[in-house]
């Protein structure tokens, strides 16, 4: 049932092909036909070499060379067959990983944030891949397969109903023998996968922190833990191997079963030749080998449906990606912000991730253009949920955000985020050169521009002495970058497109203290005239803002200037004096 | 590779001889068929002998029977060495991991390990599978047949012996000619890997920058020419196909003219010729099949030789044979010049650090990043060995302890907090494997990880994840340190372990640490609040020490000290020196 819904989707995008499509049943019949026509030119040609002294050379010679023509016409079509299915598949695979890729890009955070990076990229990247074999598979075998069997019936009916009927009779045996293993063996197989499953998620436990294994010397206890399993795994492993593995020479003895009706009827044929019309020993050399072709398909294929629904539930996968719901997109007569001054306002605002855990309530601020807001509270008390709802990486669930008088939500989010420059403590650069991930908000900047902006960020003379300077290239996620070059390149990229209101997140706990006053520097400079909201750890940050914030547990608690939240008494002042006041 | 396979040989050395030998008795069997089909055309419809006809198709399925009885057990010793080995090498695999240093653990990376672990292992076992129950038995076919046709006419047989070499002159050429362009296949996958996985978690800067449309042509791009190099591959290895059908078939042409020749002259039956056809047709298919089981064996081999590197790499650590340091020595923990230089790295990470810990003391660490803080406290349970100069545990050197005794006195608490799998009186019996629940009780308090566990329904026995997923990060770090705590020990090591706790957690840890009155701690930090009122400090800078003392001396004596106190904690008016 589910299988049918992405066979249709599988199709919609094959459909593009479908010239291609044709094309490729159209040489696999011909194959086929060339493929089974050999046998019968070859088996005339054995008739026509009876006993000494009693051959027909011109006869053999014009059957062979006849052989040959349809042989070499044969491979031909053969090869253009094949590349034909690899242009479909590969072509159908790739559009579908477009597809899946900009739906990434559509897709709202509060999906990406919920899903493990490795389980999205395995649906774009492995079971694609899977998909484009599987698919390939399909093409090449399952219907060369089943015109094979149809076209060997033709013949052989052609030939001898009477023979034709012991094969057909015959050869479902080996399917229902196959069909029978694989019921028997589907359990095993689960069993199997769910210990190599257990074996993994513990390799993936005590590999992945062997340093604290042998820092509690808990190595032996972890090695016996292992060998239990793998123990284990060996006996299941064993049996499923073992079982699954008597379906080819079960099925091989049914062929032989068929192989050797055909012998028997088909000579039986040959001597009543002349009473009941029977058959040549030519064309029963032609039985025999079409016998073997016949049954060929039928293993084949019991192969390949295997694979094929693999590939089907690899599909499934990616396209329940690509199928799941884009953000809401920009509305139709969505402002643009232009030459914004920079004044937020957020008047009744409520959040929550889950619905039944509110996290900010009736939340109230008036934010004019070149303030300073600073955001204060202990490590993970939610300051990127602010940072979301700014961006509008999430919606509020009640209330309004407006940036200068425009609710959000009425703006097109290119321009609403390009009004902002961030600059997290988890620095992002892309793979490309180092001047590609600098111009990232302004793709037409000059190089004289992006010079001036680095060197503002002193960030110029670590660049100059890279290998290729601004054109060297940065693997992923910044290669051999320090991470303080990273944090100066991705104020850079900010110092650069000048936007009208920033979002720093201060922390530079991982920085050494003398790219620490660089970037202090920078961030100053950043900040001048321009509404800024700060994640701040500095004293002397926070004291200079014109509005706190204070985090804790997802919410904001309090808000007020330096004086009046110590006035307050409350968390604010509970925390500064932990923190700030030597004791 | 050759090393691997002695696991196979040593442990499943009758498996291995026993399957392909049945397998290629089951050839044998397989040969005989067209003999049979000869003697039916020739004597059986030549003297129009029905009888003998059914007798021979009898002996058609006696062969099929026997064949399959020895094929089963082929498979079923095939099975049993694959699965056993697999089992063998994987034991081995995860013990040398557990030998492995730190050092060694950094130069191969853990997610290397675990691939190799995983994937690498599966793809070798099916390939040691596939091995034994087919590889010889196809080359063993294609020769048979070759030798079957050798016995039925020596002139026909040198067709065989002159298409044997050009068929596997063209599979292998395409084999080697394709190779090289499927690892351009994987690289350009791992590509659009690394695009992706980049695309996700940097998926906010990427749409704070509106940079969506051009991250999408540069994926398309990368995706363009993945498909035009899985074209080209698919073109060069769509070639087996055709290629090996029109040689067999110009074969069986050459073979029929050949034998019309013969048969004219007497010297072969028309039933000889039928027979030859067949050996023929059997070496096509044979190839066909020879040719997916090599792609597999390749990968397996590159797969076995990956794990193989595993096994050679790493030398591991030299012990001593001390048990205890000396009783009562005035110091817990030396340092005498010491100096560290990771493998593979071109500077020194620290260099010439001494100092003394007494017994019962606290020393706090503090610098910036790669300042060598965490190298520091390393040298302490001898994760890593100094370079140059000696680390001293209770007054003797800490090379000379056997490793388990030196690191049984040391409770670590790494930066990342990990819990595993089992339950949380488990997971606190990880120091100490004897631990009562008050010992753990009282560790948890310490830690300030009473709460959490006083919070859950089932307490110590509540269970955990794997990682600690159940659990928040601070809750995770709190009960790292408790894990560290439990049995006293008589080193604490708090490496950054407290950068998730709150401030006042933070205060009320370092107080009721200071209630561990035998046990050294090192505290390692960011923060100079964290380290302020231990009985030392040691200032970090690039890997030297530059300030050692207590918050009063260095705030007089050390520049770098008060500059990182003054960025935390700045009065009014500029800073205070």
């Amino acid at each position: 049932m589910k299988n049918k819904g992405t066979i249709r989707k599988i199709l919609r995008y094959i459909r593009k092909y479908i010239l291609l499509m044709v094309l490729s049943m159209l040489l696999a019949a011909l194959t086929v036909a060339g493929a089974l026509y050999i046998p019968i030119i070859i088996g005339n040609a054995i008739d026509l070499v009876v006993s000494a002294g009693n051959v027909d050379f011109g006869g053999v010679m014009a059957l062979i060379a006849r052989a040959g023509v349809v042989a070499g016409v044969t491979a031909l079509m053969q090869w253009l067959m094949g590349v034909i299915n690899n242009r479909i598949a590969f072509n159908v695979v790739r559009d579908i990983r477009n597809d899946a890729f900009r739906h990434i890009e559509e897709l709202p955070l509060s999906y990406l944030d919920t899903r493990s990076t490795g389980d999205i990229v395995s649906r774009v990247i492995s079971d694609a891949d899977q998909f484009a074999d599987g698919l390939l598979l399909g093409f090449s075998q399952l219907f060369t397969g089943v015109v094979t069997i149809l076209g060997t019936l033709v013949f052989m009916l052609m030939l001898d109903p009477w023979i034709t009927l012991a094969v057909v009779v015959l050869t479902p045996v080996s399917l229902l023998v196959a069909r029978f293993i694989s019921t028997r063996t589907y359990s095993m197989f689960r069993l199997r996968s769910e210990t190599l499953g257990e074996q993994t998620a513990l390799i993936d436990e005590i590999i992945g922190n062997e340093k604290t294994v042998k820092a509690f010397c808990r190595e032996d206890e972890s090695t016996e833990k292992f060998e239990e399993i793998n123990e284990r795994l060996e006996k299941c492993s064993l049996r499923a191997t073992f079982f699954s593995s008597l379906t080819n020479p079960s099925t091989r003895f049914v062929n032989s079963l068929v192989y050797a009706a055909v012998a028997l009827f088909g000579a039986l044929a040959v001597i009543d030749r002349g009473s009941q019309g029977g058959i040549t020993v030519g064309e029963l050399s032609c039985f025999l080998s079409y016998a073997n072709q016949y049954t060929k398909p039928f293993n084949e294929i019991s192969g390949v449906v295997t694979e094929l629904q693999n590939a089907f539930a690899c599909a499934a996968r990616l396209f329940e990606l690509i199928e799941e719901p884009a953000q809401t997109p920009d509305a139709q007569d969505a402002a643009v912000l232009t030459d914004v001054r920079g004044s937020v306002r957020a008047e009744n605002v409520s959040f929550s991730y889950v619905p039944d855990r509110k996290l900010i309530e009736g939340f109230n601020i008036d934010i004019k253009p070149g303030q300073r807001v600073a955001i204060v509270g202990p490590t993970g008390c939610g300051k990127t949920t602010f940072i979301n709802l700014l961006m509008r990486f999430y919606d509020v669930t009640g209330g309004s955000i407006s940036a200068d008088g425009h609710d959000i939500r009425n703006v097109t989010r290119r321009s609403l985020r390009s009004s902002y420059g961030m600059v997290l403590q988890e620095t992002r650069l892309i793979t490309g050169t180092i001047r590609e991930n600098i111009v990232m908000g302004k793709p037409d900047a000059s190089d004289e521009e992006v010079i001036a902006a680095a060197k503002a960020c002193h960030a110029h003379s670590f660049i100059k002495r890279l290998p290729d300077g601004y054109n060297t290239f940065i693997g992923e996620d910044g290669g051999s970058l320090s991470q303080g070059q990273k944090q100066l390149l991705c104020i850079t990229r900010i110092m650069l497109c000048h936007p009208p209101m920033l979002i720093l997140d201060e922390a530079t706990s991982s920085i050494d203290t003398r790219t620490e006053i660089k970037i202090q520097d920078a961030f100053s400079k950043l900040m001048q005239g321009r509404t800024s909201f700060i994640v701040a750890h500095r004293l002397s940050t926070i004291r200079d803002a014109d509005i706190i914030l204070v985090m804790n547990n997802g919410s904001i608690i309090e808000q007020g200037t330096h004086d009046e939240l110590l006035a307050a008494d409350g968390f604010y002042a509970k925390l500064y004096n932990s923190q700030f006041a030597p004791s | 590779m050759k090393k691997l396979l002695k696991y196979l040989t040593d442990g499943y050395m009758k498996e291995t001889v026993l399957a392909p030998l049945f397998k290629c008795i089951e050839a044998v069997l397989e040969l005989f068929v067209p003999l049979v089909v000869a003697a039916v055309i020739d004597s059986g419809i030549g003297n129009g002998d029905k009888g003998y006809v059914t007798g021979m198709c009898a002996v058609l399925v006696g062969l099929g029977l026997t064949g399959l009885a020895f094929s089963i057990t082929a498979q079923f010793f095939a099975a049993k060495a694959a699965a056993g080995f697999s089992k063998t090498v994987g034991n081995a695999l995860f013990r040398h991991i557990q030998s492995l240093s730190y050092t060694d653990l950094d130069t191969l990376g853990t997610s290397t390990l675990i691939t190799r672990m995983t994937s690498d292992l599966n793809q070798v076992q099916t390939g040691v599978n596939m091995t034994l129950r087919l590889l010889l038995r196809s080359p063993f076919i294609v020769f048979g047949a070759m030798i079957m046709a050798f016995t039925i006419d020596i002139q026909s047989a040198l067709i065989f012996a002159a298409a044997i070499p050009v068929l596997s002159a063209v599979v292998f050429g395409i084999m080697l000619a394709g190779m090289p362009l499927y690892g351009k296949v994987r690289a350009g996958l791992d590509k659009l890997l690394g695009r992706t996985r980049e695309n996700l978690s940097g998926a906010r800067v990427i749409r704070a920058f509106c940079i969506e449309d051009s991250e999408i042509g540069r994926f398309r791009s990368e995706n363009d020419s993945l498909t035009s190099e899985q074209l080209t591959a698919g073109r060069i290895s769509a070639l087996m196909n055709p290629l090996t059908f029109a040689l067999i078939n110009l074969a069986v042409i050459v073979l029929i003219w050949v034998g019309a020749v013969r048969v004219d002259s007497g010297i072969l039956t028309q039933g000889q010729v039928v027979a030859l056809y067949n050996y023929m047709s059997q070496i096509l298919v044979e190839l066909i099949k020879l040719a997916s089981l090599i792609i597999t064996i390749t990968k397996a081999a590159a797969c076995g030789k990956r794990i193989q590197s595993v096994l050679d790499s790493g030398d591991g650590m030299n012990e001593g044979g001390e048990e205890h340091g000396f009783d009562g020595y005035k110091y817990s923990v030396e340092f005498r010049n010491v100096s560290l230089k990771y493998r593979n790295a071109g500077d020194n990470s620290l260099e010439g650090i001494s100092f003394t810990a007494e017994k019962g003391s606290v020393i706090g660490i503090i610098g910036g990043t790669g300042s060598g803080k965490t190298s520091l406290v390393n040298m302490i349970p001898r994760f890593y060995d100094p370079t140059s100069g000696d680390v001293y545990i209770d007054g003797i050197n800490a090379k000379d302890y056997r490793l388990s005794a030196l690191r049984e006195r040391i409770g670590v608490v790494p930066q990342k907090a990990v819990l595993f799998k089992g339950t949380i009186r488990e997971n606190m019996r990880w120091r100490k494997a004897d631990a009562t629940d008050e010992e753990i009780y009282r560790a948890l308090d310490i830690a300030q990880a009473r709460e959490i566990i006083d919070k859950k329904e089932h307490g110590l026995d509540c269970g955990v994840e794997q990682g600690g997923g159940n659990f928040s990060g601070g809750q995770r770090q709190r009960l790292t340190i408790a894990r560290a705590i439990v049995g006293e020990p008589d080193i604490l090591i708090l490496d950054d372990s407290a950068s998730a706790l709150d401030f006042a957690t933070d205060a009320a840890l370092r107080k009721a640490l200071a209630s561990l009155t035998g046990t050294t701690v090192f505290i390692v930090s960011q923060r100079t609040s964290s380290i302020m009122h231990a009985d030392r400090i040691i200032v970090l800078d690039d890997g030297k020490a530059v300030g050692i003392g207590t918050h009063e001396e260095l705030l007089e004596s050390c520049d770098v000290y008060r500059e990182i106190y003054d960025s935390q904690f700045r009065k009014e008016g500029g800073a205070t020196a």
